[in-house]
């Protein structure tokens, strides 16, 4: 699994592009408090699926690009990227073995956490957002978490043949 | 840490030193927030990453650029024309307004002389369309299609058809993100149009509302005021638009009354905005000072206490 060649990384690229397009898309007004934080789901993914290639240093990176292309505090999403994939990477043997129910569960509780570092950083910077952006995020992105599992598994189906 | 690293052999066969990486890179992004925070330093990185997101954004952009296309280019012959004779119509009633609008423009500079005051602001207005609106989840914030390459600036000016937007936080190569008046942490100086009382329009984070929380018990001030901005503070020329007074709560026992005006821009359904470049004289703001007479109320005395945006040079306006 940890024998990196080239092409086999594009399908995952992609879908981590496909994830930023979704962050930065328009979506309607009272809709937008429960954007689910694609970007940080395709990560949970791919690196809980190959811990060796996507770790903390590219979750970092992608993070770096998340606050560009929000205008966040340059820094605040890597941050809480590199948290939560730490956390995926060090428990990925017991979160394969999760069944789905359970490991949608798991992915609730790291996304609290995630939204909880965005929070502290908020705090200390002197952003003040009203709490359903950190929450709402939250609760979609665990909703959302199954079909993302099913659409990054196809892709990486596909990818191997 | 140590713990860690003597079980990790056990754990994660695949990364090495995965705890000091973390905090390694944790360490970087705490230091990077702290520069971010603090300067402008790291404007040029900023700027490298956002031109690789731009293509992004304009894929983003491009259903509602197509389905505006297909719209317009699918319009009927009849309601073309029922819009051009509207269009028209519109013209004819702006330029009359514009004709009176210049020769009291021609009367202002006359009496300004005379005053020996100096000449206003001129102002260049550029038309420039909204990519997103809200890209960052924290903040209203919108981001435009001009950038750098434009001549947009940070801190300029961005008002729409009936009122002042926002302002210019970051200006990229393409596009820039905007601050709109409504961000919790938008301060905005302006002024009752009706008498010339001057405060801070603050943002509350709803795009229908701005709060004026230094208004005295006793100042002066109606619902159905028209507020504008006063061109105090540098970053927003004087006289455009800002809100409508729409309610003022007098507490007997509060040092000031709840203020809240309605914005008269529609912050959430704007496409198109324009950005402002005002060709401001060195000692403009000087003269500013020196004409606005010192009889204001003591409300302004709040402003130093106010630490928006752009309420810099607003405390040195009290006596």
């Amino acid at each position: 699994m940890s024998d990196a060649r080239a092409g086999r990384h594009l399908p995952i690229i992609i879908s981590l592009i496909i994830a930023l397009t979704l962050a930065i898309a328009p979506l309607p007004l009272w809709a937008e408090p429960f954007r689910p934080d694609w970007v940080i789901l395709t990560l949970i993914y791919w690196s809980m699926t190959f811990p060796g290639n996507y770790s903390v240093g590219v979750a970092w990176i992608v993070g770096l690009i998340v606050d560009v292309a929000q205008g966040t505090l340059l820094g605040q999403h890597a941050l809480a990227f590199t948290i939560v994939i730490y956390v995926t990477v060090k428990f990925h043997l017991q979160l394969r073995q999760f069944p789905m129910l359970q490991l949608t569960a798991t992915v609730f509780a790291v996304l609290g956490l995630y939204q909880f570092v965005l929070f502290w950083i908020n705090g200390v910077a002197g952003v003040n957002a009203p709490m359903v952006t950190y929450w709402g995020p939250v609760l979609s992105g665990t909703a959302i978490w199954p079909l993302v599992t099913i659409v990054l598994v196809g892709v990486r189906q596909r990818a191997r043949r | 840490m140590a713990a860690a690293k003597s079980k990790r052999q056990h754990r994660s066969p695949y990364s090495p030193a995965l705890g000091l990486r973390l905090l390694l890179l944790a360490g970087l992004s705490i230091l990077i927030q702290y520069i971010d925070h603090r300067d402008n330093h790291l404007d040029t990185v900023r700027k490298a990453i956002g031109a690789t997101v731009y293509p992004l954004r304009v894929l983003v952009d491009a259903p509602v650029s197509a389905w505006r296309w297909i719209g317009e280019s699918t319009a009927s012959r009849n309601q073309l024309q029922l819009e051009n004779s509207r269009l028209n119509v519109e013209r004819l009633l702006t330029q009359a307004r514009l004709q009176r609008y210049s020769a009291l423009e021609a009367e202002n500079a006359r009496l300004r002389e005379m005053l020996e005051a100096r000449a206003r602001v001129r102002e260049q207005v550029r038309v420039a369309e909204i990519l997103s609106v809200s890209a960052n989840p924290f903040r209203h914030v919108l981001v435009i299609d001009k950038g750098t390459s434009d001549g947009v600036y940070d801190g300029q000016a961005i008002v729409d058809a009936n009122g002042v937007v926002g302002q210019i936080i970051e200006a990229g190569v393409a596009s820039s993100q905007c601050l709109l008046i409504s961000d919790p942490g938008h301060d905005l100086p302006v002024e009752v149009n009706r008498n010339g009382l001057r405060t801070i329009a603050r943002g509350t984070g709803d795009f229908n509302r701005l709060d004026l929380p230094f208004l005295p018990n006793n100042s002066d001030i109606e619902p159905g005021d028209l507020l504008v901005t006063s061109g105090l503070g540098g970053a927003f020329p004087a006289g455009y638009p800002v809100a409508v007074v729409d309610s003022i709560t007098r507490v007997p026992q509060e040092p000031f009354a709840a203020v809240t005006a309605t914005p008269s821009a529609a912050l959430n359904q704007v496409r198109e905005i324009m950005l402002i470049w005002s060709e401001v004289e060195e000692s403009e703001v000087d003269s500013e000072e020196a004409e606005t007479p010192a009889t204001e109320d003591p409300a302004i005395e709040s402003d130093g206490a106010s630490d928006g945006d752009n309420t810099d040079s607003e405390g040195d306006a009290d006596e």
